[in-house]
């Protein structure tokens, strides 16, 4: 007689080890999982929803100074080491993994202006109102060693803003006019102006090293050449930008923040029309900087919010902001890509994740491809609108929220007046002008 | 300490030149003028050499007085211009004026150096136009800026491919460029590492004795050099490129072997035309493109040629020939290797034919898909015929000869249009040439059918007579093989046809029935064969016909016999008058005869034909609305638009009415099976009716349907306007369908799937993209397309095989 019974080889569904994953066999047949749509849907939906939920983006708070925080540095070879500089003159050196402040020196009397750090990162450089130059060790003294400044130029006039190369030991600054200098030298070796106004930022360009672009008071953007006996070209705006910022992986792009509120990224060879204007800040912003990637840059504003834009977007797709934060002068994107630091009025620096919802540090391979699935969702149905709601949603300051509201009725006003104008008047005596145009004066060549 | 004095001094000096320039002076000016005051006194103590010579006059003086005489010496200052002056002029006048003329003496002095200033001088006191004025300092700054704008970002805008490219890219990976992993030197981890033990040390003097290399670098330049010409990714490529190369050539290795091995006679027959075919192709290109090397290749064609002339290969004289000779007669194999031999031969020396133009090459085209022997067999025959014209084993300058020479052979070739009109003018220019040259043309051709005409001979010769020969062609069944054997002596006895004015009867008959024999198929279906013999040249004249214009026609049905007339009206419409005829009979006919129409022809007469009927003009108001709307009427005929509105309707509201749910379920309570129905009871009991919805919003509006489906809970969760990228709805409903999930998809695709789009590395820093990045993608966007290259080279490559596939079979 033959007893028939139901076997199984244990190889196929016994895991060796009991760290293992069990072992699910898998029948891709469609029809048996049905209903792909909708299911994917509601995972995308919950992706959305948890997103929200862990979006935490406030990492820590950096106090110490004893004024605002006017400035900041990175540092270029260490991810965890940070300069910041106070209104009172005071230089501050943070350890980011600790949090703390390893080192402190009194670098200017007044401000300090500016702040980079040379291109090797063995030291540094500030510029204040005291009309000085100084060059820094990065090390700290010994026990008993004074803090001195390796080397200090004397300025004529207050200078504003420094950058350093990207591979060469020559730095730039500007005041009343725009200075190259070599780090062996204490004369510029190169001078730039354009009229009689004041610059108040300059920055290399980190890709094609040898061109440089400043903002001036006089509402215009310049360009340099270090090459070259003369500026390039200049762009003169309705209000004054206050920094800017090269996109460190393209080479032409730059973005600049303005006073009228918005941000505009400049393709260097057409600086008639900017490629995007960056709307949704309040007020004025202040600084701005690209991230490492340079697909996106984060911008600082007088209204107290820091806000992450796409660099080819028009508006924001995060802002962040904290009840004890004023307005935030100075922003940093760390060169790892993950954090946001601000240094802002009331004395502290903020370190922040960039992604909000990011879990920081090693993900596991399973919850490396859960993110990598659940970020596939939200992109996929993105545009259907609960989806939308929900990961666009954003909790505002009350002050912002309404002003942000009353800009746009202005602007709706503003445009609906425009529509009339242009209906009661000639055909063509009242052309269209788009946004990106408005904004520009001229182009001075 | 000194240093900063030494850097604030430098300061200083710095703002004293920077004072120079700017209007601005605050209070430190004073101290900066002090400053300045002491740095030129000091400068004046420093003058080191004036200091030598005040001693060394000194030192002269005390000698002088140790003579014992003292002299007082007056110290005097002396003037150099006293002693010399370049231009003749001392300090002596110093109260004179000094004239222009005064300086201009000496120049008389010195002739011939100086002619030219003077010239110039003389120019420019002629010259009476001033100078323009140099641009103010504003406009050339101005103007410089423009051109340093305009360099920069040129140079700027090299990038642009890159940044594209990083934009399109799936997956961008930061830190840019990664350093390979691996083990690295120890000179690179451990940083002022020296030889300390004395094994150590002994090794690094045999290093240095090697001229090895001994620090930093532990690779020899010559292998850095190496290194640093092909990057890790270039070297990958290049790999890819040789493995596919490699691939590649094995693959066309097997492929000519197995071709090698295919014994099918046809097969190659085939094969060799298409080869044959690709090379003419390649030869008219490169006529077009590289005349010389056509030339070249032409020259080397004509070589091989008058080789083959030269020699008596493949002329079936050799011993192997003779023995195939006498097996001819009993054994088709040995007739067919022998016929074999004799296209060997005529093909080496034909001169090659290039299409003259597109037409023909369509024409090949076209017969392409036709069997061979359709091509082989009739070169002259067709040479009427344009579908068939211009074929490779035609030599269209003996047919013109030919059809010069014969003109009573070819009666009617006189008269061929088209292109035989450009050949008969042609053949008038040739008239016009020397007799000597027509002479010894016509003794080359006559060289060449004597050839052709051997080749015909050896296998006549075997049999006894024509008859017997005629017999054997009618008798052969239809295989393809025996066909194109048919098809070859067939054309062979047609070229010594040609060289024969005198064509007998008979072979004109048989002709026909041969050509009877195996046309009906395709050309004439219709045709008996015992109408063959009559029909065969009203066919060739049809060819001609066809393609003739009305006036020809006119004048040749003239000449044409009654029959003939009839013949052509009925079969070639398109030369006659189709005005009366209707459209449809037309069509009729040129189906039938499809393979013989002229499109060019039958189009213009289509053209002609068809007129519009009802012409809508302006002018008439009423009565054209009138007849427009018949004309709408008409066009819109089929289409009832309301009546399909209101099935429409009619539709709609059935779908939204509610249905009678049934429940019942066959057993529970009673039997069930094949067959059974549920009772009528239980039916009616689970039977479920729906209340009635509410009525329809357009129930009372007859011309309009109101859609009622949209649910508004669902609505919620819809996507209601076409997102941006996306063209079309269907376009982005296929993206929302795929899933991209684990359910789905096996684990690789959804790794591939849901891919980031950026990645970055854990604690790295990005540096910002590099010059040599850029580099870098220029030299793969050089390097890719050389793959393709590669690639490319399959059907040469195919060729190649070929070709030599063809040369083992000769030397077999």
């Amino acid at each position: 007689m033959k007893v028939k019974v139901l076997s199984r080889n244990p190889d196929d569904y016994v895991r060796e080890t009991k760290l293992d994953i069990q072992r699910v066999p898998r029948n891709y047949d469609p029809s048996l999982h049905p209903f792909e749509v909708p299911r994917e849907y509601t995972r995308a939906l919950n992706a959305t929803k948890l997103e929200r939920v862990f979006a935490k983006p406030f990492l820590a708070s950096l106090d110490g100074h004893r004024d605002g925080v006017n400035c900041m540095a990175k540092h270029p070879k260490s991810l965890s080491t940070m300069l910041s500089g106070s209104c009172d003159g005071e230089l501050k050196v943070w350890n980011l993994t600790k949090r703390e402040c390893v080192r402190t020196l009194q670098a200017h009397e007044g401000f300090v202006r500016g702040m980079v750090v040379s291109f090797c990162g063995t030291s540094f450089f500030t510029v204040g109102d005291d009309k000085t130059i100084k060059q820094w060790k990065m090390e700290t003294p010994g026990y008993g060693e004074e803090e001195e400044p390796l080397n200090t130029i004397l300025g004529k006039s207050v200078f504003t803003s420094i950058d350093h190369h990207q591979k060469e030991g020559v730095f730039v600054t500007c005041g009343q006019q725009v200075d190259i200098w070599d780090e062996q030298r204490s004369n510029p070796i190169r001078s730039f102006s354009w009229g009689v106004d004041s610059f108040n930022c300059v920055r290399f360009n980190p890709v094609e090293t040898e061109l440089l672009a400043s903002c001036a008071s006089d509402r215009s953007i310049v360009l340099y050449d270090m090459r070259e006996a003369t500026p390039l070209k200049k762009v003169i705006m309705n209000m004054r930008s206050n920094t800017l910022c090269w996109n460190p992986m393209e080479a032409y792009n730059f973005t600049c923040s303005n006073e009228d509120y918005n941000l505009y990224t400049f393709d260097m060879r057409y600086l008639d029309k900017p490629v995007t204007v960056h709307m949704d800040h309040v007020s004025a912003v202040l600084d701005v900087d690209y991230s490492p990637t340079g697909k996106e840059f984060v911008s600082a504003s007088f209204d107290k919010t820091i806000r992450i834009f796409p660099k080819d977007s028009g508006h924001s797709r995060e802002v962040y902001h904290t009840k004890r934060m004023q307005h935030v002068i100075s922003i940093k994107w760390s060169s790892d890509n993950k954090y946001i630091l601000s240094a802002s009025d009331e004395m502290n620096i903020r370190l922040w994740k960039a992604n909000a919802a990011e879990k920081l540090g090693l993900l596991a391979p399973r919850e490396k491809s859960a993110v990598n699935y659940s970020q596939k969702l939200k992109e996929k149905f993105q545009h259907h609108p609960q989806i939308r709601r929900i990961s666009r949603h954003r909790h505002l300051p009350k002050s912002i929220y309404s002003q942000s509201k009353e800009l746009r009725v202005m602007k709706e006003a503003r445009r609906r007046k425009e529509r009339n104008v242009r209906k009661h008047s000639k055909p063509g005596s009242m052309p269209v002008v788009t946004e990106k145009e408005k904004h520009v004066v001229t182009v001075v060549k | 300490m000194a240093k900063s004095k030494a850097t604030r001094k430098s300061g200083e000096t710095m703002k004293m030149t920077s004072s120079r320039e700017t209007v601005v002076q605050g209070m430190d000016d004073e101290e900066l003028q002090r400053a300045l005051a002491d740095d030129i006194i000091s400068a004046s103590e420093d003058e080191g050499g004036s200091d030598d010579e005040r001693k060394h006059c000194k030192l002269l003086e005390a000698i002088s007085s140790l003579g014992g005489k003292k002299r007082k010496k007056l110290t005097e200052r002396s003037e150099a211009s006293i002693q010399v002056s370049e231009f003749t002029v001392n300090a002596e006048g110093e109260g004179d004026k000094i004239n222009l003329s005064d300086l201009i003496g000496t120049l008389d002095k010195t002739p011939s150096a100086l002619i030219k200033t003077k010239k110039q001088l003389k120019n420019l006191q002629h010259n009476q136009s001033t100078l323009e004025t140099p641009l103010t300092r504003k406009e050339t700054e101005k103007i410089q800026r423009e051109v340093a704008f305009e360099k920069t970002s040129k140079e700027v805008s090299r990038w642009q491919s890159v940044v594209l490219q990083n934009q399109k890219a799936e997956q961008l990976v930061f830190p840019l460029n990664q350093e390979p992993s691996g083990p690295k030197r120890i000179e690179q981890v451990v940083a002022g590492w020296k030889a300390q033990t004395p094994l150590e040390q002994e090794i690094f003097s045999l290093l240095r004795m090697n001229k090895q290399p001994l620090h930093d670098p532990v690779l020899t330049p010559t292998e850095e050099a190496s290194l640093r010409a092909m990057s890790l990714e270039e070297a990958k490529i290049r790999r890819a490129e040789l493995q596919k190369t490699r691939v590649l050539q094995s693959y066309y290795e097997a492929k000519a072997k197995r071709e090698r091995k295919i014994k099918s006679k046809k097969y190659h027959r085939v094969q060799k035309k298409v080869m044959r075919k690709e090379y003419l192709k390649q030869f008219d290109e490169m006529v077009k493109t590289d005349p010389a090397a056509a030339l070249e290749e032409l020259k080397k064609m004509e070589l091989s040629r008058m080789k083959e002339r030269m020699s008596l290969k493949h002329q079936n004289s050799g011993k192997w020939a003779k023995s195939k000779a006498i097996m001819a007669k009993y054994d088709d194999g040995a007739r067919k290797a022998m016929q074999i031999q004799l296209e060997v031969n005529k093909d080496l020396t034909q001169k090659l034919v290039i299409p003259a133009d597109e037409d023909e090459e369509d024409e090949e085209e076209s017969a392409e898909t036709l069997p061979d022997f359709v091509n082989d067999v009739e070169p002259i025959l067709d040479q009427v015929n344009p579908w068939m014209r211009g074929k490779l084993s035609t030599e269209p300058m003996m047919q013109e000869e030919s059809n010069r020479l014969d003109p009573p052979v070819w009666p009617r070739e006189v008269g061929k249009p088209g292109e035989g009109w450009d050949d008969q003018e042609e053949d008038e220019e040739q008239m016009e040439e020397t007799e000597e040259e027509s002479l010894l043309r016509g003794f080359e051709e006559r060289r060449k059918l004597r050839q052709t005409e051997d080749v015909e001979v050896a296998p006549m010769s075997m049999e006894e007579n024509d008859d017997e020969k005629k017999a054997e062609i009618l008798d052969i069944s239809d295989d393809d093989e025996e066909a194109v054997e048919i098809s070859d002596d067939e054309e062979a006895v047609e070229i010594s046809d040609d060289e024969e004015a005198g064509l007998s009867n008979f072979t004109s008959l048989f002709h026909g029935l041969v050509k009877n024999h195996m046309e009906p198929p395709a050309d004439q279906p219709k045709a008996s064969p015992g109408a063959g013999q009559e029909e065969s040249p009203a066919l060739l004249e049809e060819g001609l016909v066809r393609v003739r214009t009305l006036e020809d026609v006119e004048l040749l049905s003239q000449d044409i016999s009654a029959s003939d007339t009839a013949l052509l009206t009925t079969q070639t419409p398109g030369t006659e008058e189709t005005d009366t005829q209707s459209a449809t009979q037309q069509a009729d006919k040129k189906r039938k005869r499809k393979k013989m129409i002229d499109p060019n022809e039958v189009l213009t007469k289509e053209a002609k034909v068809i007129e519009m009927p009802l012409a809508p003009t302006a002018i008439e108001d009423v009565e054209d609305k009138e007849e427009q709307r018949i004309i709408i009427k008409e066009a819109f005929a089929g289409d009832d638009v309301i009546s399909d509105f209101l099935k429409d309707k009619r539709k709609q509201e059935e779908a939204g009415r509610p249905k009678v749910i049934d429940l019942t379920l066959p057993g529970w309570g009673e039997w069930g099976g094949l067959g059974l129905q549920p009772s009528r009871s239980k039916r009616k009991r689970f039977r479920v009716k729906v209340a009635p919805p509410p009525p329809r919003q357009d129930q009372k509006l007859p011309n309009i349907i109101i859609a009622e489906k949209r649910d508004s809970s669902i609505a919620a969760h819809q996507v209601c306007q076409l997102p941006f990228p996306f063209e079309n709805p269907t376009q982005f409903e296929r993206t929302i369908r795929s899933p991209v999930g684990h359910t789905w998809n096996t684990q690789n695709t959804v790794q591939k799937i849901t891919a980031p789009k950026v990645v970055t590395q854990l604690g790295a820093i990005i540096e910002p993209i590099a010059r040599e990045d850029l580099i870098k993608n220029n030299r793969q966007a050089v390097t890719r397309p050389s793959i393709n290259l590669e690639s490319d080279q399959g059907p040469q490559k195919k060729r190649c095989s070929q070709q030599k596939k063809k040369h083992k079979r000769k030397r077999n």
